[in-house]
């Protein structure tokens, strides 16, 4: 599987994860669940094209988890600055593990998946 | 006019006159380098590339005796066998007064014997044990057999290059079992090469005895127990690590790895942290590894297992 591919897929599967978890760190946001859920997915998914893209290009664990950081961050502080119905804003309890999912798609692209190989 | 040589350029004479007649002018000897059983090693210059080469020329006394017809054999092998852990052949001939030499490629660094201090932890070990593993695989699936690894024939030179030397008494896998003649170094030659027989094992058991070496120090005992507690007392190696050198060390060829590629293979498993084949890993030890091998993974999914759980005890 080559690593953009990879990355979609696992920063897709946690970004399910990641949006369901939301009804335990804020239980108030059940009625909203089902955009959360979609939001996050669609976040997962392009963090994990983005750093798997990465990835393919560039061979080093510590690079790629800090772009997986950094990208993953940047995504969820911009749904983090998106307010809940009641005008709340869920900074912290967004953008800190959702960070953590970038850190994860960042080392499991690098570890895994199969960069193109390039033309000599 | 009379003129007067100083002691020094007479003893120097003395000492050139020693050295080979090499035929033509290609090659001019500049100095010894060493010294063996079967021949010297000269550093020379190669006057066509401009180059400095290594000369090896036999010690016999006479042309066309074992030595020399040894020194074809060990030029023919290398040649054979093209190889990054193996001194490349250029060029072989006889002096003038018909002797064997064989040039070959001058390596500056030392030998196993010297690196070895400089060599700290177990992964520099393994790196370096694993380079020689790789060359003695390859040798063997050419179907030769080395015959008398020890430290002072493993070379590495001055960018990590990691050669085996010493090829004089190698032989093909047939011929060696069918040899009696017995050759090798005690302390590094299994039971079966001291009588005489040796096969692709033999190298294995060398091999094993040049690990214990380079973890211990010193060549290993003939008993398994004893070889066990030497290498726990000198080195305390991993478990996995320690079922490795004494399944090479086996007294039984049977028990031991079938060839260097097989050493060579569970020594990648013991360095990317998976099961070897020399030892059976309780569950618990198979746990263990596969923390260690995805701790990281493992790690993270934790801090955000942890990081969730906090925010929700936090409201």
């Amino acid at each position: 599987m080559n690593k953009p591919l990879l990355g979609a897929l696992v920063g897709g599967i946690l970004g399910v994860f990641d949006g369901l978890t939301a009804l335990v760190s804020a239980p108030e946001t059940a009625p909203q669940i089902v955009g959360i859920i979609i939001g996050s997915t669609i976040k997962g998914l392009i963090v994990g094209v983005l750093v798997g893209w990465y990835a393919s290009r560039v061979h080093s664990l510590a690079k790629g988890m800090i772009v997986g950081l950094i990208v993953a961050a940047f995504f969820a502080f911009l749904i983090a600055a998106m307010p809940s119905p009641d005008g709340t804003h869920y900074y912290w309890e967004i953008i800190l593990p959702g960070s953590i999912v970038g850190l994860i798609v960042g080392y499991a692209t690098q570890k895994f998946g199969t960069a193109r190989a390039r033309a000599v | 006019m009379t003129t007067w040589l100083s002691n020094t350029v007479v003893d120097h004479l003395r000492v050139v006159a020693t050295w080979p007649e090499l035929p033509g002018d290609r090659y001019v000897i500049e100095r010894p380098i060493g010294r063996g059983g079967m021949g010297t090693v000269y550093v020379a210059r190669d006057t066509l590339l401009e180059r400095d080469v290594a000369i090896k020329v036999s010690n016999a006394p006479v042309a066309g005796s074992g030595l020399d017809e040894r020194l074809r054999q060990e030029a023919q092998v290398l040649a054979r066998l093209e190889h990054p852990g193996i001194v490349p052949v250029h060029d072989a001939g006889q002096l003038a007064d018909g002797r064997m030499f064989y040039v070959m490629k001058l390596v500056h660094g030392e030998t196993l014997s010297a690196h070895a201090k400089r060599l700290s932890g177990e992964a520099s070990v393994i790196g370096v044990f694993e380079r020689v593993t790789e060359t003695i695989a390859f040798a063997h699936e050419a179907g030769v057999i080395h015959r008398d690894l020890k430290p002072s024939n493993v070379m590495v030179g001055r960018f990590g290059e990691v050669l085996v030397l010493d090829w004089g008494v190698a032989k093909a896998s047939e011929e060696a079992a069918a040899s009696a003649t017995r050759v090798g170094t005690p302390g590094f030659m299994p039971p079966e090469q001291a009588r005489g027989e040796a096969t692709s094992t033999s190298d294995v058991f060398a091999l094993g005895a040049l690990l214990f070496w380079m973890l211990t120090d010193a060549t290993p005992p003939p008993a398994r127990d004893d070889a066990l507690r030497a290498l726990n007392a000198a080195a305390r190696p991993p478990r996995r690590l320690a079922a490795i050198v004494l399944k090479c060390l086996a007294s039984e060829p049977s028990d031991r790895y079938s060839n260097a590629a097989a050493l060579a293979a569970d020594l990648a498993r013991y360095r990317a942290g998976q099961p070897v084949a020399a030892h059976r890993e309780t569950t618990l030890e198979r746990i263990g590894l596969w923390f260690i091998k995805y701790r990281t993974f493992i790690l993270l999914v934790a801090a955000y297992l942890v990081m969730r759980a906090m925010f929700a005890f936090l409201r």
